[in-house]
């Protein structure tokens, strides 16, 4: 028989006239022979060959998938290659080393740490027991708080609020609280802060003036070391004239507990965040929050560029504003707190306590009135403290300073500020604006509307009173209001170098006729001393 | 056209600032009253303006009405943003909204050039012909916020998990500007006492 293929001739009509080979003879009866053909050759073709695994089906599979993917030109001519090259590609592992990262998108960040806010902890159960033996829980209700606020215009959306409620949570959790209290949100160029006003457990606090006073001691002994050095030197060689600054003494800080001190303060950027504790304030950094006036960034530790330049960083300077703002906005319907102690002076009083007996006034009567609010925080002293104290009896080095000093306090006068409950009625207000706004939340259903205090010198400062409810809470960038425009202080007039007396002023030269003048009355008494003697000595 | 409320019931059209309102209303300092019939007496704020005035004929007052549409007008025009693309200018001129905006993505929305002043270009003319050249003149055709003086003037942050961009006016505390990336929405609003901080350059 005559093959077929393509070394072999073919016959005129294709040979498709010979029995077996005709197009139509594919429909040949008998189907079933030609599906068991079929199904033989494809077993065939699905043989696994013994050595390298692979099968010819599949092979063929792939490489029409290959050819049919890429439609290269002249495949019949490159066809050998492409089988070889199909045959490489089982070794090759089909991942690249390069793997394109998971780009965790921002929002997702953001959510997992506020899910963490979310997680109930498992030593949950034993502090609620504590919390029951405690008395009043710690945790202050944010949102209804933010529900009051909501009324007067003010405050965060209900998901922020929520947020920081359960940050607060977290907070008690974490430190020894026994009060707590959200006290605001101050906006900063970069970040915000979110900040807490907490009263710490008794006891907790004392670890911090440990290492304070560790501190100082360290310094001392430096300073002692230096004072020997120079006291070498001096014997060595004829020192340049020493400056008689003295710079004037250090009002020290208040105590922990008490004054400007009186609460402690939390911070963070945003809730879920870790909480930090701002230091404590000192009186220094109160009187120069005052002079200068400068944007918060939200980082903690950005140096406060001004002048005059502040003692500390941004932590120290929020701090000293938040005790501006403290003592400046803080109050409470009047009656609602009262001394603790009566026989004490009304200005030395330090602590209240709430009065049992308090009957709320009516809204109406809050929002007329200013005298139905009073301070509850004590007003801050020009020195930056509450409590004044003289500076000049804290110094004992040399007795000698301290003599001239006391001939320069004399004139330190004792400040003395508003006692403690003052009615807010007694706040001066600037120019022709009243220090103080009160609106009711509502005219149209007075029966359920809650009085709202704004605080005209600090922007920003709220508060609200409902019945026996009342709160404050301060949402603005942490700076005084001022009709005038800020004026920075002027640097201090150079230093004086040399007392300046009688001996080195200048005097206008004598003339030559002064001059003469003198001459000549200087002989003649020496003339009149010498004839004087003479005749003294005649008489002899 | 700006239309006023004390109570957010009654509504009345404000006739748009004229030029000497705007003079005489940067002169006056302090906060507003709160009532649109107060007078403030220039005598004390500006002796000049108050003898033009009299000589006019009319008394030298200005009222507070008048005072807070020119506040109104400068805030706009200092402080009134919007995102780059939100606005289109044809080729014949004029300005109308972008109805393809798609907002802006996520890094551009962080970067104040992506902003700009919605009103009359007073930069655009000083740029070199080199940074000209890179501007599609459809959608660059105002003055972008990173040439504001004094530079910080704004702070942008990203709220809600980076899914809100709020940009915060420093020269107009209170104007507040945000923007959904991705998205069509933005806007600005300005809750505040109407007074421009000139302190800011030393607050910065």
């Amino acid at each position: 028989e005559r093959g077929h293929g393509p070394y072999q001739p073919h016959e005129p009509g294709y040979g498709l006239d010979q029995p077996g080979y005709s197009p139509y003879e594919d429909e040949i009866p008998d189907p079933q022979t030609r599906m068991l053909a079929i199904k033989n050759a494809k077993a065939y073709l699905l043989k696994t060959s013994t050595k390298s695994g692979m099968n010819l089906y599949d092979h063929f599979a792939n490489m029409l998938t290959k050819i049919l993917d890429e439609q290269p030109t002249n495949t019949v001519d490159i066809i050998e290659n492409i089988s070889k090259d199909v045959k490489w590609a089982q070794f090759r592992k089909k991942m690249d080393t390069l793997r394109d990262e998971y780009l965790i998108s921002p929002t997702f960040e953001a959510a997992e740490k506020c899910k963490a806010l979310f997680v109930k902890e498992d030593g949950e159960e034993e502090q609620e027991e504590l919390d029951e033996e405690m008395g009043e829980p710690p945790l202050p209700n944010v949102m209804e708080t933010a529900f009051y606020f909501e009324q007067a215009g003010v405050g965060l959306n209900k998901d922020e609020s929520y947020y920081i409620f359960l940050a607060l949570k977290n907070l008690i959790n974490i430190q020894p609280i026994q009060t707590c209290r959200f006290w605001g949100k101050i906006l900063g160029l970069e970040m915000n802060y979110i900040i807490a006003e907490v009263q710490l457990r008794e006891g907790e606090e004392e670890e911090e003036a440990g290492e304070e006073g560790e501190e100082t001691v360290v310094e001392g002994e430096k300073e002692m070391g230096e004072a020997e050095e120079e006291d070498e030197q001096k014997e060595k060689a004829p020192e340049p004239p020493k400056s008689t600054y003295k710079p004037p003494p250090e009002i020290p800080k208040e105590a922990n507990g008490t004054g400007t001190n009186k609460y402690v303060y939390f911070v963070c950027n945003e809730p879920g965040k870790p909480w930090v504790k701002l230091p404590p304030v000192t009186p220094a950094q109160i009187v120069c929050a005052r002079k200068i006036k400068k944007f918060f960034t939200g980082r903690l530790d950005a140096p406060v560029v001004s002048f005059p330049p502040f003692p500390g960083n941004e932590a120290n300077y929020l701090r000293a504003q938040i005790a501006r703002i403290s003592a400046g906005t803080q109050v409470s319907p009047t009656g609602f707190y009262q001394f603790a102690n009566e026989d004490e002076e009304e200005e030395e009083a330090d602590t209240y306590e709430e009065n049992p007996e308090f009957e709320p006034p009516p809204v109406a009567e809050m929002v007329e009135s200013l005298g139905s609010w009073a301070h509850h925080v004590k007003g801050i002293l020009k020195q930056g403290r509450c409590v004044w104290v003289n500076p000049s009896q804290k110094s004992e080095e040399n007795e000698e300073e301290e003599e001239e000093e006391e001939e320069e306090e004399e004139e330190n006068q004792e400040e003395r500020g508003p006692p403690l409950l003052t009615l807010i009625s007694e706040d001066e207000g600037m120019k022709n604006i009243p220090a103080w706004t009160a609106q009711a939340s509502t005219d149209l259903i007075p029966e359920y509307s809650v009085a709202i205090l704004q605080s005209n010198r600090w922007p920003g400062a709220y508060a609200f009173a409902s019945g026996r409810k009342f709160e404050n809470i301060y949402f603005g960038w942490g700076h005084k209001y001022s009709p005038e425009s800020h004026t920075p202080a002027l640097p201090p007039p150079a230093q004086a170098e040399y007392p300046s007396g009688r001996e080195i002023t200048e005097t206008v030269d004598p003339t030559v006729e002064e001059e003469m003048a003198f001459k000549a009355a200087q002989e003649e008494a020496l003339a009149e001393a010498e004839e004087g003697e003479d005749d003294e000595g005649e008489d002899d | 056209c700006l239309v006023g409320s004390l109570n957010c019931l009654d509504w009345s059209l404000l006739t748009p600032a004229t030029k000497e309102m705007l003079a005489l209303a940067e002169k006056v300092t302090g906060r507003f009253q709160g009532d649109p019939s107060f007078e403030y007496s220039l005598s004390e704020i500006n002796a000049e303006a108050a003898a033009r005035l009299v000589e006019s004929g009319k008394e030298p007052v200005m009222k507070e009405e008048a005072r807070l549409i020119a506040t109104i007008e400068q805030i706009d025009r200092e402080v009134g943003i919007i995102p780059r693309g939100a606005f289109v200018k044809t080729p014949l001129g004029s300005v109308h909204e972008n109805r393809h905006f798609e907002g802006l993505s996520l890094r551009e929305a962080k970067k104040l050039s992506s902003y700009f002043h919605f009103t009359e270009p007073v930069n655009l003319k000083n740029k070199t012909l080199l940074e000209k050249a890179d501007l599609d003149p459809s959608t660059d055709f105002l003055d972008s916020l990173e040439h504001d003086i004094p530079r910080g003037s704004w702070s942008i942050q990203l709220e809600k998990g980076g899914t809100v961009v709020v940009l915060r006016s420093l020269l107009w505390l209170g104007l507040t500007f945000y923007h959904v990336p991705t998205t069509k929405q933005f806007g600005y609003v300005y809750f505040g006492t109407g007074e421009k901080n000139l302190d800011l350059p030393f607050m910065l």
